[in-house]
C-alpha cells in the first residue's frame, strides 16, 4: 500500500505542466520599479498612522522616557516590562519569567523592533521563541523601538535585509490589533496590542 | 444541493438588506482600487505573482519534498493528507496525543473546507474560532459567508442579539467597539485556557522550510504562543519557492482583500519554540488533480484574498450562503465544480461574465473564461437543468437558420408590443424578474443598414 504522501506526489508527477521561468526580483529592469521614497522615515511615520500607530522620533533612551511619561497608556499601566536596558520603569522583570501565561497582565511591554518598512509602516521583529514571544501579543499595549536609520523603503527590500537561519519566530507588525468584522466598523484593539507605539531613535541603544 | 438561483432568490427577497449587502462589499472594494492605485508597479507586481505561483505549480513535487526536508531539519513533523478524512484524523491524533481537550483556531478555510470543527466536537474537543468574524458565525454554527470576513451578511443588531444570549452582553447593545471589548474578554480567556492551537498557513517557503500566518486581530500569534502544540493546515498549493518572493505577495494580498497596506500580523513561523511542537498537514483534496487540468491548472494561484467577490456583482447582490460552498464568489465557483460538478452545477452560471474578478485579481486568474469554460464543461457531463438545455437548443437551431432567425425577429418586433403585462411579466420569462424588458425597436439592425447605407 502506497502512502500519502507517494499518491500525492505520484499523481502529481504523472501530469506534463508545462514549465515556467520564475522571475528574478532582484534583477535591475524589476528592481528599479520598486517604489521609494524621497523621506522613509516619513513615509514610515505617516503610513503607520494610517493604520492606527504612532510613531515618535527621538534622539536616545532618554528621550524615549520622557516621552513616554506623556502617553496615557504608559501613565495608567500597573504592570510594565521592558527588554531595553534603561528604557521605562519595569516593574516585571522578563528573564525571571518562564511560563508566558505569567504576563497575561501585562499592561505595557517596551520590546525591540529589527526595521521598518515605509511602505506598510510595518516593524520586523524577531525571537527564539520563548516566552517573551507572547508579549508582542498578549501586552494591552506595546512600544517598539527601531534604529532610526533602520528603514526600508519597501518589502523588496526588507526581504533582502531577512534571514532565517537563526530566531525560530519573527512577524511584521504593522500597527496595533485591529478588527472591522461588525459591519465593517475599524475597531482598535481587537485581541492583541491596544495601541502600537514605534520610537524611531537615533541614538544606539 | 439547492441551487444557486434558488437560494439567492430567498437572499434578494429583502431588498433593503441585499442593497445593504451590496454597498458593504462595494466599499472594501473601493479601499482595493484606493491601496493599489498607490502602487505605480502594481501590475508588474501582479506579473511577477502570476508567474511566481505558475512555476510553484509546475515544479509543485519537487517543491514539496523541498519544503518537507527544510521543514523537518527546522524541527517541524511534516504529515500528508490526501482528503478531508485523512486531514482531520491527523490532526485529532495529534489533540489526542498530547492529551488536548481545549483548542483555538485562527482563520483558515481549509480547516472549513475539511468540517474540522464537528469532527473535533464529536471527539470531545472544544475548538474555538479566534477571528472575530469567525467566532461571530461559529456561535451560530453557521459557516463563514466571506473568505476574509466571515460575518460581512449580518447586521449589528443580529451580533449584538447574539452577544447577548452567548456572552451576556447588555441587552440592545449594537455597538461595535463595546461588542469587540465583550468578544476580546471572552477570546482571551480562551487563548489562556488553550493546550494547542491550531491556524492555517497563508504562504509555505519551499527554500527555508518555514510558513507564513497573516492575521489583522493577532489571533494566530495568541493562539499558538501561549501553549505547546501548534498544528498548521495547509493546501499542496500554498507553497512558494523563495523567502524573497514573500515580497511581491505580501504587498499585494492585504490591498487587495481590505485595502490595507499589509495586514497587522505578518507571522513567520521556522520551527517549533524550545520545549514545544510544530506540524504542518498537507492537504491534497482535489488540489493535485486541478494541477493536471490546463483549463483550470490557474484557478491554484488562488492567495485568498477575496477580491474577485468583493467585486463580483452576482456575489455582492446574492451574498456568500447562496453558493452553499466552502469558498464563494467567482473563485469558489470555479473550485466547488471541480470538487463536485453535479452539486455544484449552477455556480459557474452565477455569473455575468463581466470580467471584473480578472480584472482585480492579484494573480492573475482568468477567471471568468474559467468560469465559461465550466458552463461547457457542466453541459458535457449532462448537469445542465432541462430547461437550459432545451432554450439553448432552440437558441442554436434559430441561430443556424438565417430566414428563420429574422422571420421570428420580424414576428416579435410587430406582436410583443402589444401583448398585455401579464403574458411578457410571468414564472417563464427570467428576464422579466425584477426589471422592464427593453423597449422593442421597429427595424432589425439588419433593416436599418439597408435603409441608410446599402444604397449609397
Amino acid at each position: 500500500m502506497t502512502t500519502s504522501k507517494e499518491d500525492i506526489l505520484n499523481q502529481l508527477r504523472s501530469q506534463s505542466v508545462p514549465p515556467t521561468d520564475l522571475p528574478d526580483l532582484q534583477s535591475i529592469e524589476l528592481a528599479s520599479q520598486w517604489i521609494r521614497y524621497e523621506d522613509p522615515a516619513e513615509q514610515f511615520a505617516e503610513t503607520l498612522a494610517s493604520v492606527g500607530g504612532l510613531c515618535v522620533r527621538v534622539k536616545n533612551v532618554d528621550e524615549i522616557n520622557q516621552r513616554l511619561s506623556e502617553l496615557t497608556a504608559y501613565q495608567e499601566a500597573s504592570q510594565v516590562c521592558s527588554q531595553i536596558a534603561g528604557c521605562g520603569q519595569p516593574n516585571v522583570s522578563i528573564p525571571d519569567i518562564t511560563d508566558p501565561h505569567d504576563f497575561e497582565n501585562i499592561d505595557f511591554a517596551i520590546l525591540p523592533g529589527e526595521f521598518g518598512v515605509a511602505e506598510n509602516g510595518a516593524v520586523w521583529i524577531t525571537n527564539e521563541g520563548g516566552p517573551a514571544r507572547t508579549l508582542y501579543f498578549l501586552a494591552q499595549h506595546v512600544a517598539l523601538l527601531v534604529p532610526a536609520s533602520d528603514i526600508v523603503n519597501n518589502m523588496h527590500q526588507a526581504y533582502q535585509k531577512l534571514e532565517f537561519a537563526e530566531n525560530s519566530f519573527g512577524t511584521f507588525m504593522s500597527g496595533p490589533s485591529k478588527t472591522a468584522d461588525i459591519e465593517q466598523s475599524l475597531v482598535i484593539g481587537a485581541h492583541g496590542a491596544r495601541s502600537l507605539t514605534v520610537f524611531l531613535v537615533e541614538e544606539a541603544f | 444541493m439547492p441551487s444557486h438561483p434558488k437560494l439567492a432568490a430567498e437572499f434578494v427577497k429583502n431588498k433593503d438588506r441585499a442593497h445593504w449587502h451590496d454597498e458593504s462589499l462595494w466599499f472594501v472594494r473601493s479601499k482595493r482600487d484606493k491601496a493599489a492605485r498607490q502602487i505605480p508597479e502594481w501590475e508588474l507586481l501582479r506579473e511577477q505573482a502570476s508567474k511566481i505561483k505558475m512555476h510553484t505549480i509546475s515544479h509543485l513535487p519537487d517543491l514539496l519534498e523541498e519544503f518537507e526536508r527544510n521543514a523537518t531539519a527546522r524541527g517541524v513533523q511534516v504529515h500528508w493528507a490526501r482528503n478531508a478524512t485523512e486531514h482531520n484524523e491527523i490532526v485529532h491524533g495529534l489533540l489526542k496525543k498530547h492529551d488536548v481537550t481545549r483548542v483555538v483556531k485562527s482563520k483558515s478555510m481549509l480547516t472549513e473546507e475539511c468540517h474540522l470543527n464537528p469532527y473535533l466536537e464529536r471527539h470531545g474537543i472544544e475548538i474555538i474560532d479566534t477571528d472575530l468574524g469567525e467566532r461571530i458565525v461559529q456561535m451560530q454554527n453557521m459557516p463563514p459567508s466571506h473568505i476574509v470576513m466571515p460575518a460581512i451578511h449580518m447586521k449589528k443588531e443580529e451580533i449584538g442579539e447574539l452577544f447577548h444570549e452567548q456572552l451576556g452582553t447588555e441587552k440592545g447593545a449594537t455597538d461595535p467597539q463595546y461588542l469587540a471589548e465583550a468578544a476580546r474578554q471572552h477570546l482571551r480567556q480562551k487563548f489562556i485556557e488553550a493546550e494547542a492551537g491550531i491556524t492555517g498557513v497563508n504562504f509555505a517557503i519551499a527554500e527555508t522550510g518555514g510558513f507564513v500566518v497573516c492575521t489583522n486581530e493577532g489571533n494566530a500569534d495568541l493562539g499558538t504562543s501561549l501553549n505547546k502544540l501548534h498544528i498548521a493546515c495547509m493546501g499542496i498549493e500554498k507553497l512558494i519557492p523563495r523567502a524573497g518572493d514573500l515580497s511581491v505577495f505580501l504587498r499585494l494580498l492585504a490591498r487587495s482583500a481590505t485595502g490595507q497596506p499589509i495586514t497587522t500580523y505578518s507571522s513567520h513561523f521556522h520551527g517549533p519554540a524550545p520545549g514545544a511542537e510544530m506540524h504542518i498537514v498537507l492537504l491534497d483534496n482535489g488540489r493535485s488533480e486541478i494541477s493536471g487540468s490546463d483549463e483550470f491548472r490557474r484557478s491554484l494561484n488562488c492567495i485568498r484574498c477575496a477580491a474577485c467577490m468583493n467585486t463580483c456583482p452576482v456575489y455582492r447582490r446574492s451574498g456568500g450562503y447562496s453558493y452553499s460552498n466552502t469558498v464563494p464568489g467567482p473563485i469558489g465557483s470555479i473550485l466547488g465544480p471541480a470538487k463536485d460538478p453535479k452539486a455544484n452545477a449552477t455556480l459557474p452560471f452565477a455569473c455575468s461574465l463581466c470580467g471584473s474578478c480578472t480584472d482585480v485579481c492579484p494573480v492573475k486568474i482568468d477567471l471568468h473564461h474559467q468560469l465559461l469554460t465550466w458552463r461547457k464543461e457542466i453541459r458535457v457531463k449532462g448537469f445542465l437543468p432541462v430547461s437550459k438545455r432545451i432554450s439553448m437548443k432552440m437558441m442554436s437551431w434559430l441561430m443556424q437558420a438565417p430566414r428563420m432567425y429574422r422571420f421570428v425577429g420580424k414576428m416579435a418586433r410587430s406582436i410583443v408590443p402589444y401583448l398585455p403585462r401579464f403574458m411578457l411579466y410571468n414564472r417563464m420569462n427570467d428576464w422579466g424578474k425584477q426589471r422592464e424588458l427593453p423597449i422593442i425597436p421597429k427595424q432589425s439592425f439588419r433593416e436599418w443598414m439597408k435603409q441608410n447605407h446599402d444604397d449609397k
